[in-house]
């Protein structure tokens, strides 16, 4: 694999990650992770909580950074350029170009709560890609028509219900454009009866050709839109596959308990 | 659900029941009788509702009232204030002369403060250890020595410095040389000691004004590729203003007097300015009555200020904005307005 070939239009999206290890003080968490997502994929990874799966997100787009290994995106090193045969720190400014890539939608939202919502969509096209304040606006619009809250784009954060926020968050990562998507946990933070409409937004970009990694809780969700479910356990990828065959038929025993786990209740109900 | 526990409830509460025989005339058709009916015996949508008395409330405030009004009896009555002198002086020439030098000290070593403040406050919070221990140290050495010492010191420079050059460090290369006498006048040690005094107290507060907002919040900046200064100036510190406004105001009431300090220098700002006049008329209540009531009016129209700056950094942060006093007035005189007595709102639900 060559990590300078500029990729066509049709391979937008392709997210390699290669043996990436990181430790928090004595504690590894990320113990040699390798993983491929295809251009416009969509890759649920679940696994019990502690078992890497959100440090693994953040690393993909260098909000943490690897110990070792390395991750690109279409074939371009994130975080780092080769010298010789040493991966050298890009300086801030070409990370924060190649995270204007890369979306990224929180657990809790994190929504700037002294900007409305059509601020917080129009913050970073403006700032950090240059754009003119009057198309952010109306490609910010745009977006919150599509995420259903045109209507309440002048709102701040906090007279919005947990549901509309993250839906905003959507529309904020959005925004720019980006080949990638990284939800984490989107809907852990919500009441149950917003998980759907966050959830419903979600699949309609599933079919939009964007790559998304997506780390969540909701099993009948992650059937229902992965093409890729990826199973992780103590900072390792335990087992990844299609949906109807993880779910259905595991193969590793540690995967099995977790199913077990998670999944029987909902039958139960 | 059985009748007679209908009927213990019922009795319990003292309720006026239908299926009593005592049962007030006027309120048996009103609803249809039917023993285990749990439903309120009358419709008392059309009542009117009283709000509970609160007789202590009352008590309370005319306790206090006539407090305020003995304290205001005697500040008018007794002849020893001498309000005549107040008056007299009040604008004075002098008097006012001295004011503007007490503003000028305030808002100059104010800002200044502040500014070296927030540079600090980024020191503190770098990654560099040296900047993290500059900065450390200079709020513990201008935290922990008097004001009046650090106002002596620097007035006095000239003792331990006679010269004050600027050039390249270990050269001789010199751009600039002068007597420290000359440099530092009296405002000049004034704003000095002032401006790092108030820098190393602001510090703190800015620091703990941006270590309140939310990591999440740099996350997110950082995530959408916004660069590190936007994310500090649009991000970080419209919130920490916040947390930061209130202290900060105290800080800069208590900079307008705590510049009172400056009269060791003999610098003429109001405070000194007033001592020199009742040294000279031996009228030392009511001129320092006239210092105070000039302090009280400058803490006053900060505050204004305080409450309306305070109200901008709140957008966002409340679901709603509470009224501001004159809206609130407003809005008193618009439902009090006689003509809206006739009102709907008014009128519904009396009897």
């Amino acid at each position: 694999m060559s990590t300078t070939l500029e990729a066509p239009a049709s391979t937008r999206g392709l997210v390699e990650i290669t043996k990436v290890r990181k430790s928090f003080g004595a504690t590894e968490v990320l113990k040699g992770i390798s993983l491929t997502v295809e251009p416009g994929g969509v890759a649920v990874i679940v696994g019990p909580s502690g078992s890497g799966k959100s440090t693994l997100l953040r690393t993909i787009n260098h909000l943490e950074k690897v110990d070792a290994g390395f991750i690109a995106i279409d074939g371009q090193l994130v975080g780092y350029r080769v010298k010789g045969n040493k991966l050298h720190e890009l300086p801030e400014r070409d990370i924060l170009k190649q995270r204007t890539e890369i979306g990224m939608v929180f657990q809790n939202f994190n929504l700037f709560p002294h900007l409305t919502a059509l601020e917080n969509v129009t913050e970073a096209p403006v700032v950090a890609q240059g754009r003119s304040q009057a198309e952010a606006r109306e490609r910010a619009l745009e977006l919150l028509d599509r995420v259903g809250l045109l209507d309440r784009a002048g709102a701040y954060p906090r007279q919005l219900s947990g549901g509309q926020q993250q839906r905003v968050a959507i529309a904020r990562a959005l925004a720019l454009d980006p080949k990638i998507l990284l939800f984490d946990e989107p809907t852990s933070a919500l009441d149950p009866e917003l998980v759907n409409e966050v959830l419903d937004v979600i699949r309609e970009l599933a079919k939009s050709g964007t790559t998304l990694i997506i780390v969540t809780h909701e099993m009948g969700f992650a059937r229902d839109v992965a093409d890729t479910v990826v199973f992780m356990d103590q900072g390792q990828i335990v087992e990844q596959g299609k949906p109807q065959d993880i779910f259905t038929n595991p193969r590793e025993v540690r995967t099995r308990s977790f199913f077990s786990k998670v999944i029987e209740p909902a039958f139960n109900i | 659900m059985s009748s007679a526990a209908t009927r213990t409830a019922q009795s319990a509460t003292e309720t006026p029941s239908p299926t009593e025989a005592q049962a007030p005339e006027t309120q048996a058709p009103a609803v249809p009788a039917g023993p285990a009916d749990l439903r309120a015996a009358v419709d008392y949508a059309d009542y009117r509702l009283v709000p509970a008395r609160r007789p202590w409330r009352w008590v309370g405030t005319v306790l206090v009232a006539l407090g305020v009004a003995a304290v205001a009896w005697s500040l008018a009555t007794n002849p020893r204030w001498e309000w005549g002198v107040v008056a007299q002086w009040f604008t004075a020439k002098s008097v006012v002369n001295g004011l503007v030098e007490t503003l000028k000290l305030t808002a100059i070593s104010g800002v200044l403060g502040f500014v070296l403040g927030f540079i600090l406050a980024l020191m503190r919070l770098s990654a560099s250890p040296l900047l993290v221990s500059v900065s450390w140290t200079f709020s513990w050495i201008f935290r922990s020595t008097p004001l009046l010492v650090q106002m002596l010191l620097w007035y006095n420079l000239g003792y331990l410095y006679e010269k004050i050059s600027l050039g390249i460090p270990f050269t001789d290369i010199r751009f600039f040389e002068a007597q420290t006498t000359t440099l530092i006048s009296q405002f000049a040690a004034a704003v000095l000691g002032l401006t790092l005094n108030q820098a190393a107290y602001s510090a703190e507060i800015i620091r703990g004004g941006i270590l309140s907002v939310d990591q999440g919040q740099l996350e997110a900046a950082a995530a959408l590729g916004i660069p590190a200064w936007r994310r500090s100036t649009r991000i970080v510190l419209p919130q920490a203003m916040r947390a930061i406004l209130p202290t900060a105001f105290n800080e800069i009431i208590g900079l307008v007097k705590g510049t009172s300090i400056v009269y060791v220098l003999a610098y003429s700002e109001l405070f000194y300015t007033v001592q020199v006049i009742y040294n000279r008329t031996q009228q030392v209540l009511p001129l320092l009555l006239v210092a105070t009531l000039w302090y009280v009016v400058i803490t006053s129209v900060l505050s204004v200020f305080q409450y309306y700056i305070e109200r901008h950094y709140s957008k966002g942060a409340l679901r709603t904005l509470p009224l501001t006093p004159l809206q609130k007035a407003r809005k008193f005189f618009a439902t009090h307005a006689p003509a809206s007595t006739t009102g709907p709102a008014s009128t519904t639900g009396r009897k």
